[in-house]
Formats: C-alpha cells, structure tokens, sequence
C-alpha cells in the first residue's frame, strides 16, 4: 500500500491522464520530488525552492498541510494527498 | 480606447491576453489586468475626470473594459462625508466616511465591481452571469444582470436566511439553493465554470471584477480635491478590496493625477475570522485559514484568496491591522449611526470598532487625515443588530400617556 496523490486536472498532462498516482511515504516535500522523477516538471509546477507554491493547496487526509506541518508533514502508507489550486474557489477544482 | 495591455500573473509574472481567465497555468497564481500608465496619462486630466457624470465610470481609462460601459452607469461616485462628529468622538482631527452604503443600485460596493464585470462579460459575448454568494454580491449580479438582459444563475446555500433570499429573488434570476455549505456551493461554481460557457464574475472574470474596486481609491483621491488620505482603514475578506484601494492610489500618482501617494493602509477584520490581521500582527506572509465564526458574515472568508497580497500592501505602506470582537462590531455600527447618521451593515462596524482601536494604540495619528471605507448597507443585516437595540417607548394613544413617557425620559 502506497501514498495515492490526487492529482487536479492541470497537471494531468504531466501524469499521463491519470487523475490518482503513489507516491513514496516520508516527508510531504520528498514525496513531491520523487513524483517530479517519475513525472517531470510537476515539482516545479507544484514548488519553488522546496516551498509549495502560494496558490497551491496541499490537503493530507483532508486536512490542509498548513495546519500540519506544512512541506514537513509526514505521510504515511495508505494517507491520500490532494493537490488543489488555490483561487478556483475550492477544492474540488479540477 | 482601451489602456489594457493583458493580463499577468502576480506570481511568476507570466503573460496572457485579455481572456476570460483568471489563474496562470503554470503556477495557478492569481490573474491580474496591466494597462499602459503613459497612455493613460495623455489620455487624462483631472478637468476630464471632473467634468464627466457622477459615477464609476469617469474613471474608464483605468478600467479594464474596451467600448462604451454597458453596465452600471449609475454605480460610484458615493458620498465622502466628513465625519465630524465621529471624528470628535473619537478624538481625531479629520475623518472621512467613503459611504458604500448607498451605492446605486443594491447598497454595497459590489455594485462597482459587478458593473466592470458586467460590461465585460458582454464585450466577451457571455450572455449568461453568475456567481456564487450568500449576500451582497448575490444581490449586485442580479440586479445589474436583469437590466443588462442577462440570463442569471445565483448559487447560495440552501439554508441562507429568508431576508437574503428575497433581495435576490426580486430580480428573478435562477437562484440556485445549493443543500450544502458556503464551501460547497463555492466547489460546485468552479466546476460548473469550468464545463459552461458562463460569466462567473468572481471565478473566470475575477482579473476584470477586481479592478471595480479601485474606483473607490479613486473617488476619495478626487473628492479630497486630489489628494491621497495619511490613512485608509479598509475592511478584508478576500483582501482584494484593500489591495485595490491602494493600487488606485499609486496609479493615480503614475500618471501625475496625485502628487504623493503616502496612505498608510490599514486592514480591519472580526476576530472571529482574522488570517490576514493575524498575518499582519505576527509579520509573517503565510497566511494561515482559519474556520469563521463571526457576525460579519459579509468578511467571514477564512481562506483569503488576496491575503498575502493584502498583507504585503499594508507592510509596504506602513500601515498596521487590527480585528474586533462581535460586541465592538455592534458597539461600532451603533457608533457610526448615532454620531453620523449612517446605517452599515455589520462589515461597517468591524471598520469604525478597529479604526477606534488603531487611533487609541497610536497607529493613527490624531492630526492626520484618516478615510473609513464603509462597504454595506446596514437595512440587509440587521438580524445581527436583533436584541441588541434599545427598545421604543410604548405608550396610549393619549396625550397623558405621552406626557407620562416625556416625564421618565427626563
């Protein structure tokens, strides 16, 4: 049982269409560098210098990663992440 | 006659056209209009301003539209009132009250972006408007839509309060009870905007929305006789009005039509619903969402979209922010009606309750020029103002009663 990353429609291009991949547990911030080595360019699209993006939401389990603890939060075998832009006005954007 | 060169993102910087767009697609920074401040300036003088009709739209160069205004053209151009007896009540020299309360033609500010929404949705051809709200904006795209002959789609949560609904419905738009919250039917409107070829005018035609809001900036700059106030006190939600109002002010100055533009901009929120303030007070541009629990529902956005931007203005201006409690919002409403003979809506409160605040820790000065930007018609709360009001003087309808009544009030 891997991390299943939620992946939102933009970047779906750079997932070859699928709206769900795994990634690697470990810290949040590492498990977006290991996506971006099998799909390359999503780092960039998603961070800058190792920070998440101003307008990119980050939900773990449904809780946003800020009230975690952001680019460290720890995610487990079996935890979904959700990466959602921020100003579509919700989190379903896709 | 258009000055809009295109948009661009506010993050990266990336360049896009003028387009019902509203995020950059690399890094889904927000969209924001660039105009060409050399244009502008040949094209305007303050005696070309002055000369022209009492609203919004004498300020159309800095406007991101391209004909003729369609929509609005009895928006803005709302009283500046001097305050003064607010001002001796709260022991500051001068004291000005942008009064959003009767903006034309649904009592809010949103009637000024609505109607810079508006036109430009129809020079995009939409014929559709939409939105998702549980208040003034509801009522703004209703109303402004029914006489643009538009098609209407308003979305609110299924359990919003009856008052609400009808200032809407009156318009007779579709009014879309969605059973859900505030969040949901918000989800529910960018999906939608994504499939239908629709004008949501705070989703995809967001960068053209926003830009109504300078015209306040505008307006109290010319109605101080072209001067920029020492301070702003402007009320957040989504902090894209604060931004604005700060941005008409430098871009009156870029093109010579002000001297200096030195305000001090200064935020005001509920504390039951404060990021941006609380950004401000810890001096940190991480902006922390917070789950609103206030009065102020007009300001309860705990996840600012404009809050770092709102942030980094007030830092970059010196100004400072303050949030109050419900009771200081009530006590502030009743403030502004008692001494100025204005009725806001609670929003209003939040604004006079912390400019109070601000004049009483030092960060406004008591000889300075300060403007209190006042954006909603009280008439539409006043559920919050319920039991919180002194009670009329029952009496017979005679004058013995009457004469009993005038003796105890003595």
């Amino acid at each position: 049982m891997a991390v299943k990353v939620r992946i939102p429609t933009p970047l779906q291009r750079l997932t070859n269409g699928q709206e769900v991949v795994e990634g690697k547990p470990g810290k949040l911030i590492d498990l977006i560098l290991d996506l971006d080595s099998r799909f390359p360019g999503l780092a960039e699209r998603v961070s800058e210098n190792g920070k998440i993006r101003r307008f990119v939401n980050i939900y773990v389990n449904e809780e946003d990663i800020r009230f975690l603890n952001a680019e460290e939060t720890e995610v487990k075998d079996g935890d979904e992440v959700s990466i959602v832009p921020a100003i579509a006005g919700g989190r379903g954007w896709s | 006659m258009s000055f809009v060169k295109g948009l661009k993102c506010r993050e990266c910087g990336r360049e896009y056209g003028v387009e019902p767009i509203y995020v950059c697609e690399f890094c889904f920074g927000p969209l924001e209009a660039v105009y060409d401040y050399q244009g502008i300036k040949k094209a305007v003088s303050k005696k070309k301003i002055g000369n022209r009709d009492e609203n919004l739209w004498r300020y159309r160069e800095f406007l991101p539209v391209d004909g003729e205004p369609r929509v609005g053209l009895h928006s803005g151009f709302t009283p500046l009132v001097k305050a003064e007896n607010l001002s001796r009540f709260l022991g500051v020299k001068e004291l000005y009250i942008k009064d959003d309360t009767v903006v034309h033609p649904t009592l809010s500010f949103k009637d000024r972006v609505v109607a810079v929404a508006l036109t430009k949705a129809k020079e995009f051809g939409f014929d559709t408007a939409a939105c998702a709200s549980t208040g003034n904006l509801a009522h703004s795209v209703s109303a402004h839509g029914a006489k643009a002959g538009l098609n209407r789609f308003i979305f609110i949560p299924a359990t919003l309060e009856e008052s609400k609904i009808v200032a809407s419905l009156v318009f007779e738009p579709n009014l879309i009870a969605v059973d859900g919250n505030y969040d949901d039917v918000n989800r529910l409107c960018s999906e939608i905007a994504n499939k239908y070829r629709w004008a949501f005018v705070n989703i995809n035609i967001r960068p053209y929305y926003a830009e109504g809001s300078k015209t306040i900036g505008f307006e109290i700059a010319e109605q101080l006789g072209w001067r920029a106030p020492d301070n702003v006190v402007v009320p957040c939600a989504s902090g894209s009005l604060l931004t604005k109002v700060w941005k008409a002010f430098k871009e009156f100055k870029e093109v010579g039509l002000l001297k200096e533009a030195d305000t001090r901009i200064f935020a005001a929120q509920a504390a039951g619903c404060n990021p941006i303030v609380t950004a401000i007070k810890n001096d940190t541009d991480v902006i922390r969402p917070v789950k609103p629990e206030t009065i102020a529902k007009s300001l309860a956005i705990g996840n600012p979209a404009d809050g770092f931007y709102a942030y980094r203005a007030v830092k970059d201006s010196g100004g400072y922010g303050e949030d109050v409690t419900d009771e200081e919002i009530i006590e502030g409403i009743k403030t502004l009606a008692r001494t100025e003979g204005i009725f806001a809506e609670t929003a209003g409160g939040v604004t006079v309750a912390v400019a109070r605040r601000l004049i009483e820790q030092g960060y406004i000065g008591k000889e300075e020029l300060t403007v209190l930007c006042i954006t909603g018609n009280g008439m539409k709360t006043q559920e919050a103002l319920q039991g919180r009001m002194t009670e009329p003087h029952y009496i017979k309808p005679n004058m013995e009663s009457f004469e009993e009544m005038l003796k105890r009030l003595e």
